[in-house]
């Protein structure tokens, strides 16, 4: 049985409970914030300030105009949205299909070619490189951002149909059975009736798709070979000084906040929609 | 044939049509290239020249089973994998239990604990870098200021540090997707039976022993299948932190130096299919766990 307490001390162990929480919770945001802040600190610091530790940024936006008048950087900064919002949107295109497909119809093979798509979310990445090298090479996209639209379909597209195929599972059938007696198309059923319904679904698994594409590192390192036509985290990757005491960190970490802003202002809008689309993935996944 | 069957056939023929796509784009990208990495596992390819070849049987497969860097790098993935995924999984249930309970700014705090997961690997990997320089590093000039230690620790440039230093930063970069997926699990969790445990004076530690526990656990296996295929794959990382250094080259480094390095098609795709095979054995064994340890209803 719980202990009988007088009224004050009782008070005060709850308030005490609640200090302990929200100190436990600061203590996990510094954890998780730090980082970023600090990268922020120091991009706004000169070479000379570089190695000074107060924690206030300087307010010295010499990095920003630096990465910004090179036209590198810019130009990986245009691979980079090319190239994600590309993939993203044939990813859903073609997601939303195979979902109404796996979704509505019966048919007998669905069930194992759903089964494969989820296999294929588990490739690792470098098991197809030697193959995929031949496919894009087949398509004359070696060293061109093209080369990455095609190959970040293999991470992109099962994630897409698994999660949007569970959405359309979950609304109610009823909703399409007047048109289907009034003679509608399956398509026209899709595009009309369905795609209204859908936005919540594309919206979070577009998001996933993009900044799954936003970040990829392994294919965008092996595909493309010139300096101006890098994604954004390859430049960051390959970016070092004349030695290894010579990484001109301000720069590089203008740039690291720079290419994490886009995402950052997506997770925050988008974060309830981010999350559901990461437990339909896994819980039913 | 009846109307019901020719309606039926009707159906199975639209849906090939919407999932015609979806089939030829994952042949195309994933079935085919699979199938080629195999097929040049068994021949002397070169990058450069890959339509000349002869076949050499398994012996690639040899050479590679031989090579004491695959197995360094198979024994640094599965270390990393192991290690990290338990400590994710330990922090992230600490962490979803805490931002469970209801406080102040709770939906901002959860968005917040996303950002480490959205941030590209590449970014988080050279910041920590930079937080962990041996010269001009806080983490170090912290500790020294603290007194932890006399003077700073070359976290990145010793190599018996180098592998723990990845997992940390994999463990920063990855707990966020743990505490999410067990938040999932634990707003399943009825109120209701907390409520019975305390009218019945269950002291606290019980009921998560014998209420949280039991019922969150399917979400933590599902959350570690997802994070220990991702483990096993990691190649981002260790490669922008430290290149090909034998201390914490993963298979997917130690594959791809073979077919990119190298240029050797045939050794770089033998290596990529013990990597498949390795990878697909952990999976079958880990869903075979998950399915065993599901009770029957």
């Amino acid at each position: 049985m719980a202990m009988r307490h007088s009224n004050a001390t009782y008070r005060l162990i709850r308030r005490l409970k609640s200090v302990g929480l929200y100190m436990a919770v600061a203590v996990v945001m510094v954890y998780v914030l730090f980082p970023y802040y600090w990268a922020i600190v120091t991009s706004t610091r000169s070479a000379q300030e570089i190695y000074s530790f107060s924690l206030l940024p300087s307010l010295n936006l010499t990095n920003y105009v630096q990465l910004f008048s090179n036209a590198v950087f810019i130009g990986a900064l245009v691979n980079s949205i090319v190239v994600a919002l590309a993939s993203t949107m044939i990813a859903l295109a073609i997601g939303i299909l195979a979902a109404y497909g796996f979704g509505r119809l019966h048919f007998a093979a669905g069930r194992y070619l759903l089964i494969a798509v989820l296999m294929i979310s588990v490739f690792p990445q470098v098991v197809v490189l030697s193959g995929m090298f031949e496919v894009i090479g087949w398509l004359r996209l070696y060293n061109s951002p093209g080369a990455l639209v095609v190959s970040y379909l293999i991470l992109t597209l099962p994630f897409t149909t698994w999660i949007l195929t569970s959405f359309i599972r979950d609304l109610p059938v009823e909703l399409e059975e007047a048109a289907l007696i009034d003679g509608c198309s399956r398509l026209r059923i899709l595009t009309h009736v369905l795609l209204p319904l859908m936005w919540p679904a594309i919206a979070s698994t577009g998001l996933l798709a993009f900044i799954l594409s936003w970040n990829e590192f392994l294919f965008a390192l092996t595909f493309i070979l010139t300096d101006e036509n890098r994604t954004v985290p390859v430049a960051i990757g390959l970016l070092t000084g004349s030695s290894r005491y010579e990484v001109p960190y301000g720069l590089l970490m203008a740039a690291s906040v720079t290419v994490t802003l886009p995402l950052l202002v997506l997770v925050l809008i988008f974060q309830r929609k981010i999350v559901a689309g990461l437990t339909t993935g896994a819980v039913k996944g | 044939m009846t109307p019901t069957d020719r309606a039926r056939r009707a159906e199975t023929r639209v849906a090939w049509l919407f999932v015609a796509p979806l089939v030829v784009i994952l042949l195309a990208v994933a079935i085919w290239p699979l199938g080629r990495t195999v097929f040049f596992a068994f021949t002397d390819a070169y990058l450069d020249n890959p339509s000349s070849y002869e076949f050499v049987g398994f012996a690639n497969f040899v050479t590679v089973w031989e090579d004491a860097t695959f197995w360094r790098a198979v024994r640094n993935t599965l270390v990393f994998t192991v290690v990290s995924v338990g400590i994710e999984t330990m922090l992230g249930l600490a962490i979803a239990l805490l931002l469970h309970r209801a406080f102040f700014g709770r939906g901002l705090v959860r968005a917040a604990i996303l950002i480490p997961w959205a941030m590209p690997m590449v970014v988080s990997t050279r910041i920590w870098d930079w937080m962990l320089n041996d010269q001009f590093g806080l983490i170090n000039k912290v500790l020294v200021e603290l007194g932890i230690i006399a003077k700073g620790i070359a976290w990145t440039a010793d190599p018996s540090l180098l592998l723990g230093v990845v997992i940390f930063i994999d463990v920063w970069v990855t707990t966020p997707f743990m505490v999410l997926l067990i938040l999932a699990g634990l707003q399943l969790i009825p109120e209701e039976l907390y409520e019975a445990a305390e009218v019945s004076g269950v002291p606290h530690w019980k009921r998560f022993w014998s209420i949280t526990l039991p019922l969150v656990a399917p979400a933590i296996g599902v959350a570690m299948l997802f994070r220990t295929l991702d483990a096993l794959r990691m190649f981002d990382l260790s490669y922008v932190l430290a290149a090909n250094n034998a201390n914490t080259m993963t298979m997917s480094i130690y594959a791809r130096d073979q077919l990119i390095g190298f240029q050797d098609l045939g050794v770089g795709s033998a290596a990529s299919t013990w990597v498949f095979l390795i990878i697909g054995l952990i999976a079958i064994v880990i869903v075979g766990l998950l399915r065993l340890d599901r009770p029957h209803h």
